[in-house]
């Protein structure tokens, strides 16, 4: 994936200065509440969303386990209605396609339609080391660029600013990219909207290049579908001369009629609207209308890796609504930014291990990112089962095992810093097959309890930095319970027993 | 009815007056409860950590020991998530490895078997009133893997209800992790003891003297925390609260 998170430290150290951060964690909270509820009130409505989600899940799987058809399929069909179809195995290949489509239509300039695949492959970097300004024009991407900022949430790539700190970045900023902020802009919700407006209307109009990414590829169509809320994407779509879109191999569905369960969730999932406020569906290119050359470059980048694992590959049915990111109480503490990579939440933690691998410190460090309480699943509008992911992914690192990495088969090796886990999970499995052993244990704790700290050495005094641990009891339960046969016959403690409490 | 108790290894080891207290309710309750000795650890903290194969054999002796009971109670909503929701995904998984049909066999019988103590009570032996009577303001927290894993619903608080002289009162996002997950509290430390001030602040709010629970791992987490910050919560076990009455007392 990008360049740009390379060298980032393991999740909880990156964590830990989130945590610590009184501001971001208020703006994070404050956003992240709000739309909870929003989403809980806008899936209530629907009755029947139960199957919904399992339509959804069932399409996506259908059509991932037939990939290979689907795709070819939907090439077929684009360029059928007049598209050109690009396939890129990785990052720098897609990066090197959509380049050297901008250097062939002369320009210098781009717009961008707000688009998760493009800042997976950095395509913004790429375009700029080859002398190509792209233009983000969503709204909160355009924050996060002017702000030289990195995106934290997949659908509110600002959320972790509020509105005096997007004031001060259009004041200051603006003027470097092109039009000016107007004097004495505020910090009202309106001012700003009207000041990206004018700001963007200048690249709109300027623009003879549009790149995209896409939220679905209709196989049987050739049609690809960008859903938004602001109609910016839109402007994106039909102005410029030249449309690029860059889109994941995973987003393909194989009907028309497909649309009708997906233009459903995701929007109530997402924005926590009933619909979403724009949908754009083009088609290859048409006489008089629109783009006159429109470029699909179909983006691998690790997903046939992922395709090949039959626990992780539910990550792919994936329609990127947030709704996980929004109710994980993970993110909501940590930030997008803690997690590495332009995936951030619960899903970024399944599926940047999966789309880059476990080798970097981060990447080993995502599947460890959740208590597993499973909020993201329940709310999941396709059902993906994280946690399950989690703990399948938590195995690789943890043991190794098997992998397919660039196509190839291979055996990981655990990674490193394993060691005394993988011990302590096998002494204690041994301890636990045999009462007898626990038991000894359990006297042994009982008996040295005066001498049990209160705070832990190792592993464990971060534990024992916030929280005191429970004091270990007289008797384990096993002696009670063998002491008194079960409760019948009535036996105090064999010592005090307000130690215990 | 004779039932078998599934303590779990924390609440064995740390807090056996909650062993305790089931073993009083059920009988109060006229069930016959027996403490299978063999009987030690689920193996979540494995499975969870990622070391399936570690928690296969703690699976199997799960099995062996409970083979023979009518019903499993166990008094942790995480350690019964694990027997119903992920035993079966151990045999699964063993079987699509080529290691035979012999776990998934095993555990067939005893999964559905098992049931949180809750569950237990509302759904086995019909009852919402257990007699009990605990004289305190109390809130009640739904850990994770009781209220997503076993879809414990409203059971606890229809019991609680039912208790004379408990004054229960709403937690604010109840349905929010304390932040404990088990290893995660010592993997990422600082989001989880954030998580747990939280939420003990949340419980805090309401003016509760008691944050109960149904999971003693989550509870010793929180009352970590509540030590900490110097609250005026207790943090106590739901089945201690319904064992209490006027005439026994918790301890
Ligand atoms: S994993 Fe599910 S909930 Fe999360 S963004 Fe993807 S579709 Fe939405």
């Amino acid at each position: 994936m990008s360049g740009t998170f390379v060298g980032m430290p393991a999740f909880p150290e990156a964590a830990r200065a989130a945590v610590a951060d009184e501001r971001l964690r208020g703006n994070l909270k404050h956003a992240t509440h709000t739309i909870r509820a929003k989403r809980a009130a806008a899936v209530a409505e629907v009755s029947d969303w139960a199957e919904l989600r399992e339509a959804g899940r069932r399409i996506k799987d259908h059509t991932l386990r037939h990939l290979d058809h689907y795709l070819l399929r939907l090439e077929e069909s684009v360029t059928a209605a007049g598209g050109t179809v690009h396939w890129a195995a990785d990052a720098a290949e897609a990066n090197r396609i959509v380049t050297g489509l901008v250097k062939a239509t002369g320009e210098s300039e781009v717009v961008k339609v707000k688009s998760m695949a493009t800042q997976e492959i950095g395509l913004n970097e790429a375009l700029e080391a080859e002398g190509i300004r792209a233009y983000e024009t969503d709204l909160a991407e355009l924050i996060v660029q002017l702000g030289h900022d990195r995106p934290s949430h997949i659908l509110v790539p600002a959320i972790h600013r509020n509105r005096g700190e997007i004031r001060d970045v259009f004041r200051s900023e603006m003027k470097e990219w092109g039009r000016p902020a107007p004097e004495g802009l505020t910090d009202s919700p309106a001012e700003l909207a009207e000041a990206a407006r004018l700001h963007l209307r200048e690249k709109f109009l300027r623009a003879k290049v549009g790149i995209s990414g896409a939220n679905f590829m209709v196989a049987e169509t050739g049609t690809l579908v960008v859903v938004e809320s602001e109609g910016n994407g839109r402007m994106c779509l039909t102005l410029p001369e030249t449309l690029i879109s860059v889109v994941g191999i995973e987003k393909t569905i194989p009907t028309w009629r497909d649309l009708e369960v997906f233009l459903q969730t995701l929007p109530r999932s997402s924005t926590a609207e009933r619909m979403n406020p724009y949908t754009s569906l083009w088609t290859g290119t048409t006489d008089g209308d629109g783009p006159r050359a429109f470029h699909l470059v179909l983006l691998d980048n690790g997903r046939t890796d992922t395709l090949a694992d039959d626990v992780g590959r539910q990550a792919l049915r994936c329609i990127r609504c947030s709704a996980c990111l929004n109710v994980c109480p993970v993110y909501e503490r940590a930030g997008g930014h803690a997690y590495g990579s332009v995936y951030p939440g619960p899903i970024g933690a399944i599926l940047s291990p999966q789309l880059r691998g476990t080798a970097s410190e981060i990447d080993a460090s995502l599947p460890y990112a959740s208590s597993l309480c499973g909020a993201c699943y329940e709310v999941c509008p396709v059902a993906i089962d994280i946690p399950e992911v989690l703990v399948h992914l938590r195995e690789r690192v943890a043991q190794g095992g098997p992998a397919t990495r660039a196509g190839n088969k291979v055996v990981l090796r655990p990674a490193k810093g394993h060691a005394a886990e993988r011990a302590a999970m096998r002494a204690t499995r041994w301890a636990f097959g045999r009462p007898g052993v626990l038991r000894t244990g359990q006297r042994l704790a009982a008996r040295t309890r005066w001498l049990h700290p209160r705070t832990l050495p190792g592993p464990g005094r971060a534990w024992s930095a916030t929280r005191d641990l429970p004091p270990v009891p007289a008797e384990p339960f096993r002696d009670w319970w063998e002491r008194t046969n079960g409760g019948r016959d009535d036996g105090a403690a064999p010592q005090d027993r307000e130690e215990t409490k | 009815m004779r039932v078998a108790l599934f303590l779990t290894c924390v609440n064995d080891t740390l807090y056996p007056d909650t062993g305790r207290a089931v073993v009083r309710l059920l009988t109060r309750l006229g069930v016959d409860v027996d403490f299978p000795r063999g009987q030690t650890c689920c193996g979540q903290a494995h499975y969870n950590t990622g070391y399936r194969h570690e928690a296969e054999p703690l699976a199997r002796r799960f099995a062996e020991v409970f083979g023979g009971y009518e019903a499993i109670v166990t008094p942790s909503g995480s350690c019964g998530a694990m027997v119903r929701e992920l035993y079966p995904r151990l045999g699964e998984r063993a079987r699509a490895e080529g290691r035979g049909d012999g776990l998934a066999t095993a555990l067939a019988p005893v999964v559905p078997r098992t049931y949180e103590l809750t569950e237990f009570l509302v759904d086995v032996l019909g009852v919402t009133d257990v007699g009990a009577h605990y004289p305190h303001t109390v809130t009640y927290h739904p850990t994770c893997h009781g209220l997503r894993g076993l879809g414990l619903g409203d059971r606890p608080l229809r019991l609680l209800r039912a208790v004379k002289g408990l004054d229960l009162r709403e937690l604010p996002g109840a349905e929010e992790c304390c932040g404990f997950g088990g290893t995660f509290a010592l993997k990422n430390p600082d989001v989880s003891a954030a998580m747990g001030a939280d939420k003990v602040r949340s419980a805090e709010s309401t003016g509760a003297e008691v944050l109960c629970a149904a999971d003693n791992s989550c509870l010793m987490h929180l009352g970590g925390t509540m030590a900490r910050l110097r609250t005026g919560l207790r943090p106590v076990h739901i089945a201690e609260i319904l064992a209490s009455t006027e005439e026994e007392p918790p301890a």
